[in-house]
């Protein structure tokens, strides 16, 4: 089974007083279970675009998408959401912490839309998943009180607790410094090892980048395959 | 249906955790909210309250609904000779089973302290339940009463006072003075109303009757007795217009024939405090409205900082649904704790001694709890208030557009 399978996508938004805006053109994509997927390219090149597509924040102006096999424009919005839910984990750039609540409940809040063990369990799944990420003693703290390697941390815990089959990244070490980002991909890529869920990781640097097994380039909404990332 | 739970539970897990983030802010708006609850509250549990001490001094002067009272003199002011008969035969006809002779007199009893008038009165067994008059001590008039040698009284407790209190298994005893002295069992004792003073008791009429000398004009010491009957509520009107002829035909045009309907619900309709309850009502509806337009307030206040929070929660999976909900249940948890601390206070306020006294008036012998309907009345209250201050900023949040809520 493909779990992402793309043809001929587009991504246009309309604007006020001009022309549509063409953000992505004619996107060709499949990702497999397990893949290892880099995406490069310039600042607004498109990728964060093209990412909301990929984890169903965002419709396709056309084109097919299938998730799992399934046209994704058939999905009512609320499939869309829980399929969301289960199916995609989501690692910003900026953390994206829900502010004012501990690492613990920041962990726990994907599972707060989750149903029977998962939903009930909530509290021992989010711990183990902390303890996974080296953070089993900081289950009470504040993402003010954590580093931003220790915030990115909680992020992955967070964004991997329901056990996705699709983990997106979106320039994951962007706010951290080299070393701490190298741990932080470490982490990441160790992780999506052991649960067997497909990578894709948006980045500037070249040096992760080269981590993935595929790499695309995405230039003016271009979407190419590149042999290898220069180093 | 498992969906359902963990939406349900997990919504208010997320509310929960918002108010406690935003605890000063929310506490200040809920001060308003609890006040208002337990004004609500007050009002209906003191209402309820009222209407019993109402109920119950009315019932115990009135009787139950429907109660009659049938009245009849000859012209001369003389009570018929015939009435016992008359009586009879119409309880007899009508099958009335609860009915009663009333004579009020005046009775000498002899205390230790000196010989003292006593109001009594004499009425038959089924006065006791027609009147719902409940005793402290020993029991109503019971069969075995009637053939007692020595008649048997139920005093009040003032009587029972000047008595000493005595145990009544010693069978204490009182002196009736009259021609002839009689001595009286007391088997039972009532509570005596607050601004009761002087010592009273009931007798059996027959009993009484027996004892007092008859003088020529029973005017001067019995009044002439009335008659008391306690009838289905639907029965009572035409009961009333059957009575009256009845009575009327027996006796002839010479005597005059009063049947009306004595209980309070004959006469009262309405509730007497319902201006009251319409003015505190009003004033803590106000004070509702504006604690929830702070709550709405504060709910949209902190939603522009929410709006990334919402987006974060969308893209791990929070349905449109779900968000309108957990974000209308922030102010319904907030609200509800509100309206439980509105009622707990409500509950202190009604059942204080102080508001007791003032509501009785020394009429409620037997306070009821604190009436049930008025907590749920101010805990549906809070959370109908809680709902509506949910909704404006729970359209809002539905509205987030999640791609624009995480980027920067
Ligand atoms: N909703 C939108 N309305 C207008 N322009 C948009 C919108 N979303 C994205 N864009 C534009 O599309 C381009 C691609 O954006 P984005 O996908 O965020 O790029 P990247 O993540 O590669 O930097 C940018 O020029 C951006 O301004
Ligand atoms: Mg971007």
């Amino acid at each position: 089974m493909t779990l992402l399978h793309l043809e001929g996508v587009t991504r246009t938004v309309q604007l006020i007083d001009a022309p549509p805006l063409t953000i992505l053109s004619s996107i060709d994509l499949d990702v497999d279970i397990g893949d290892r997927v880099s995406i490069v390219g310039r600042s607004g090149s498109g990728k964060t675009t093209l990412l909301n597509l990929l984890g169903l924040l965002d419709n396709p102006t056309s084109g097919t998408m299938l998730f799992e096999d399934r046209p994704v424009h058939s999905l009512s919005s609320g499939a869309r959401d829980r399929l969301r839910g289960r199916a995609v984990g989501f690692i910003f750039q900026q953390f994206n912490l829900l502010q004012g609540r501990t690492a613990l409940e920041n962990v726990m809040t994907p599972l707060l839309y989750a149903e029977g063990r998962q939903f009930w369990q909530r509290a021992r799944i989010a711990t183990e998943m902390l303890e996974r990420v080296g953070l089993g003693d900081r289950l009470g703290s504040l993402p003010d009180r954590l580093s931003g390697g220790e915030q990115q941390r909680v992020a992955i815990a967070r964004s991997l607790v329901r056990g996705p089959r699709l983990i997106l990244a979106d320039e994951p070490t962007g706010a951290l410094d080299l070393e701490t980002g190298e741990t932080v991909m470490d982490l990441i890529d160790d992780v999506a090892a052991e649960s067997g869920a497909a990578l894709v990781t948006i980045t500037h640097d070249p040096a992760i980048a080269a981590r993935a097994s595929r790499h695309l380039r995405l230039d003016h909404g271009v979407l190419q395959v590149i042999s290898a990332v220069p180093a | 249906m498992k969906r359902v739970a963990s939406n349900l539970v997990g919504s208010v897990i997320e509310a929960w955790q918002e108010v406690r983030i935003h605890k000063t802010r929310v506490m200040l708006s809920l001060i308003g909210v609890a006040v208002a609850v337990c004004a609500i509250t007050t009002v209906v549990g003191l209402g309820a309250v009222a209407q019993q001490a109402t109920l119950e001094s009315s019932e115990r002067s009135g009787g139950r609904a429907a109660s009659l009272s049938l009245f009849a003199s000859t012209n001369d002011g003389s009570t018929p000779t015939k009435m016992p008969e008359i009586w009879r035969t119409a309880l007899e006809r009508y099958q009335i089973d609860y009915a009663s002779r009333v004579v009020n007199t005046s009775q000498t009893v002899q205390f230790a302290d000196g010989a003292v008038p006593v109001q009594t009165v004499g009425v038959d067994l089924p006065y006791g339940t027609m009147h719902r008059i409940t005793l402290e001590k020993g029991v109503w008039f019971t069969d075995e009463d009637q053939a007692r040698l020595a008649p048997a009284v139920l005093v009040n407790s003032i009587f029972w006072d000047r008595l000493g209190r005595p145990d009544l298994r010693t069978h204490p005893t009182a002196t009736l003075v009259g021609e002839r002295t009689t001595t009286a069992v007391v088997t039972g004792v009532y509570p005596a109303l607050s601004w009761e003073t002087e010592p009273a008791m009931y007798m059996l009429a027959d009993a009484l009757i027996a004892i007092t000398p008859v003088v020529t004009d029973p005017n001067l010491q019995f009044g002439p007795p009335s008659y008391e009957l306690w009838v289905p509520v639907d029965v009572s009107e035409q009961l009333v217009t059957a009575l009256q002829r009845d009575v009327q035909g027996a006796l002839g045009a010479e005597a005059s024939v009063q049947v009306n309907r004595q209980d309070y619900a004959a006469y009262m309709d309405g509730d007497p405090y319902l201006s009251l309850k319409l003015t505190v009502g009003a004033i803590a509806g106000l004070v509702l409205l504006l604690g929830a337009l702070g709550l709405v307030n504060i709910a949209l206040v902190t939603l522009k900082q929410r709006i990334r929070e919402i987006g974060i929660r969308r893209s791990f999976g929070a349905t449109a649904a779900r968000v309108f909900f957990a974000v209308m249940m922030e102010s319904v948890v907030a609200t509800v704790v509100a309206g439980i601390v509105g009622v707990i206070a409500a509950v202190l306020i009604v059942k204080s001694p102080l508001v007791e006294d003032f509501i009785s008036q020394g009429q409620v012998t037997d306070f009821p709890p604190f009436p049930v309907e008025a907590a749920v009345v101010g805990l549906v209250c809070a959370t109908v208030v809680g709902a509506l201050a949910g909704l404006i900023p729970a359209l809002v949040a539905v509205r987030v557009k999640v791609i624009d809520a995480i980027r920067y």
